[in-house]
């Protein structure tokens, strides 16, 4: 008998389960099909302002930065006040995005952006998100042709574009989404949940920012 | 190093509470994570309510557990991963091996992963010429240190950084001697820069598993660092190591789940980074493994479901139970001489490492109830240890001395008059041989009290006399 058969073995016999799984099949297929949903939060059940506000105050708590602007036109303006305030590069390095495509970034002469994959040499990544959730401040970004993972852990500085009606009140509502755009039980290779830049609080339990992934998580959020 | 083991518990607890470094450690660490997770819990008024749920979705999967084994099987394996089983730590190590044998791996990289601890997998990949590098600042120190972790999800908590700094010195061979390593800053860009190398080097990155969903055929990490996901995105392949517990049905399960496990673990609202991986990377992906797996850990665990045991399994290793926990609080991880100190250890590692090994776990606890009121899954970790200590019991594997004792007293308590007449003689006697003083410094068959401190000599009458008295009095 093999190791899977042995192991489904033992817990059919110790968990009595009937030899053609009984009631406990239908019960375990009708729960992964119906995926309800279980008790959520109030604190993110609030209408779009007021969600977007929550979603800064979460995100400022897990130490990422936030800017809004009042347009897409806006951008490139807000992320090279960024970099000049904490004198980084300009040489940036972006995902693939149709949505990040459409930003006038040559409004801003100071910057240049390759559009790829990150190396361990990039020093800022600029990428969009598939949403994010107020609940709190958190990010979900997912893996894809225009959205490469390696943009949000290689670099040192991490920045997003947000648009504030892709902030939900909370992550059902993002699966929600992800089932829409994806299939039922199909996820891309990766999601993300980020809240805030990375960090590490293994040297005498004592916080300190920037461990392996971004020292600095940066969001525009632009309003819509 | 030498291998501390559940059995010289004793002799390691003692050391423990002279080590001035660990002691200021463990101060430190008391009061940080207590309050941290007091205040997240009061910012969330649904908290009991997140709890009662995550116990329920547990008690649900794990008494489905091989139905939803099946179905996580079946989805991995549609998105072209490969799940496999072992029934205990040779074969788990075996089939990591062979992974990493068919693509000629020289390192691999490693994610923080309670079950590579339990199935001493870096030892065994050295022995096969591999070299393995942990990622987690925490277990990296330890792995030059040459240690066990001392608490699940801090494994360094027991290092202080002048310690750090040393190792550092004493590894890292590109160090000038000139830079310093003084502050936290300085160690932490150190370790950033020696491992970004590694990283990009490794042909193979091995995680652990927060929680597995058997809806989407995912795994789940959760992190602080981004360690984890530059481990499982840069290599060509990304292992998974898990225990079958893992598993829950849903991602509305998980997030049910996540919402009391940053809180609970170290008071944030959420981790930093949660990472959901589903198979290998899709064709018109730029970047990501090219191959996943998941290897299964049984090591025991299939033979407590059914069982008073089964709740153990609810556990989603958050910590609490031993942040809270004053037997943990005195003397650190190391001492346990277990992968999984504190109060769940005391239930856990009998299980993997037999009751016979690991005896003396679950009688190292004041039953003060802390880890039961903080755990998020509401485990009964008394209630458990207490089922450990009679099966200790039943199997005669306690000392003769213990054995005894416990008798002399099963004796008088199962026969309540003969017990009254006996406490009181053995009262009255007791404050009469101590009269002067009110105390004994030194007494017969309780030398491990008086070792330490005066054992007070009785006043007035046996507690029942006196409960007696004091009804009668109202
Ligand atoms: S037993 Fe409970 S408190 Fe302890 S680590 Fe597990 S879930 Fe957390």
């Amino acid at each position: 008998m093999n190791s899977r058969e042995a192991i489904l073995g033992a817990l059919r016999t110790n968990l009595r389960r009937a030899a053609d799984g009984g009631e406990g099949a239908k019960t375990v297929m009708k729960r992964l099909t119906t995926h309800a949903q279980n008790l959520i939060p109030m604190r993110g059940q609030r209408d779009l302002s007021a969600r977007v506000a929550l979603f800064e105050d979460y995100a400022v708590d897990a130490a990422s930065t936030v800017a809004r602007v009042a347009s897409t036109e806006d951008v490139p303006a807000a992320v090279a006040k960024f970099l000049r305030a904490h004198n980084l590069p300009t040489k940036l390095v972006r995902a693939p995005d149709p949505r990040l495509d459409a930003i006038p970034w040559r409004r801003q002469r100071i910057l240049t952006l390759e559009a790829r994959p990150a190396t361990e040499n990039d020093a800022v990544a600029v990428t969009g998100a598939f949403g994010a959730v107020a609940e709190t401040g958190t990010l979900v970004l997912t893996s894809g042709n225009t959205s490469p993972t390696t943009l949000n852990f290689l670099p040192e500085t991490h920045i997003v574009i947000l648009w504030a009606d892709q902030i939900d009140p909370d992550y059902e509502s993002q699966w929600t989404r992800l089932r829409a755009r994806y299939g039922e039980g199909m996820m891309p290779r990766t999601v993300n949940l980020v809240t805030g830049p990375s960090r590490s609080a293994d040297i005498e339990q004592t916080l300190q920012l920037g461990a392996h992934g971004p020292r600095r998580l940066h969001i525009v959020i632009v309003d819509v | 190093m030498t291998e501390s083991s559940p059995r010289r518990f004793n002799e390691q607890a003692a050391d423990a509470l002279q080590n001035v470094e660990l002691q200021q450690a463990l101060n430190h660490m008391r009061a940080g994570f207590v309050q941290r997770r007091r205040e997240a819990i009061d910012r969330l008024p649904e908290f009991e309510g997140l709890r009662d749920e995550s116990q329920a979705i547990k008690n649900h999967t794990l008494d489905h557990l091989d139905l939803y084994l099946e179905a996580f099987e079946k989805k991995v394996t549609e998105q072209g991963g490969r799940v496999h089983w072992a029934k205990n730590a040779e074969e788990a190590r075996r089939i990591v091996l062979e992974i990493c044998r068919a693509v000629d791996a020289r390192t691999v990289t490693k994610g923080k992963s309670m079950i590579g601890e339990e199935i001493h997998l870096n030892a065994f990949l050295e022995r096969n010429d591999i070299k393995p590098i942990e990622t987690d600042l925490g277990e990296y120190i330890i792995q030059l240190r040459n240690e066990m972790p001392s608490h699940i999800i801090a494994p360094a908590i027991h290092v202080n950084k002048k310690r750090v700094a040393e190792s550092f010195r004493e590894h890292h061979t590109k160090l000038p001697a000139d830079r310093t390593l003084e502050s936290r800053v300085d160690i932490l860009a150190e370790a950033r820069s020696e491992l970004r190398g590694r990283f990009v080097a490794a042909e193979v990155g091995i995680t652990g598993a927060n929680f597995l969903i058997a809806e989407t055929g995912t795994s789940v990490i959760v992190t602080n660092e981004g360690n984890g996901d530059l481990t499982q995105t840069l290599p060509q392949v990304h292992v998974v190591l898990a225990s079958l517990e893992k598993v829950v049905p849903t991602l509305e399960d998980a997030t049910t789940l996540l919402r009391v496990l940053a809180r609970s673990a170290t008071g944030q609202e959420m981790s930093v980074y949660t990472t959901f991986s589903s198979g290998p990377r899709r064709p018109d992906d730029p970047d990501g493994p090219e191959e996943y797996h998941v290897v299964l850990l049984d090591n025991g665990r299939s033979a407590l479901y059914g069982t008073d045991f089964q709740e153990i399994f609810r556990c989603i290793r958050c910590g609490a139970c031993l942040n809270h926990c004053p037997v943990y609080g005195a003397i650190g991880g190391h001492a346990y001489g277990s992968v999984y100190p504190g109060p769940i250890g005391k239930v856990l590692s009998p299980a993997l490492m037999g009751i016979d090994n690991a005896g003396n776990l679950p009688n190292a606890s004041s039953f003060c109830g802390r880890c039961q009121e903080v755990c998020p899954m509401r485990i009964p970790l008394p209630k458990m240890m207490r089922h450990w200590r009679e099966v200790e019991f039943d199997r005669k594997l306690n000392t003769v001395r213990a054995r005894w004792t416990l008798g002399l007293w099963a004796f008088f308590v199962r026969r309540p008059g003969l017990y009254r007449i006996a406490t009181r003689l053995a009262v009255g006697l007791l404050s009469r041989c101590a009269r002067r003083r009110g105390h004994f410094r030194t007494l017969p068959a309780a030398g491990d009290w008086t070792r330490h401190r005066n054992l007070p000599a009785p006043q007035g009458g046996t507690f029942q006399d006196r409960w007696r008295k004091k009804r009668l009095d109202r």
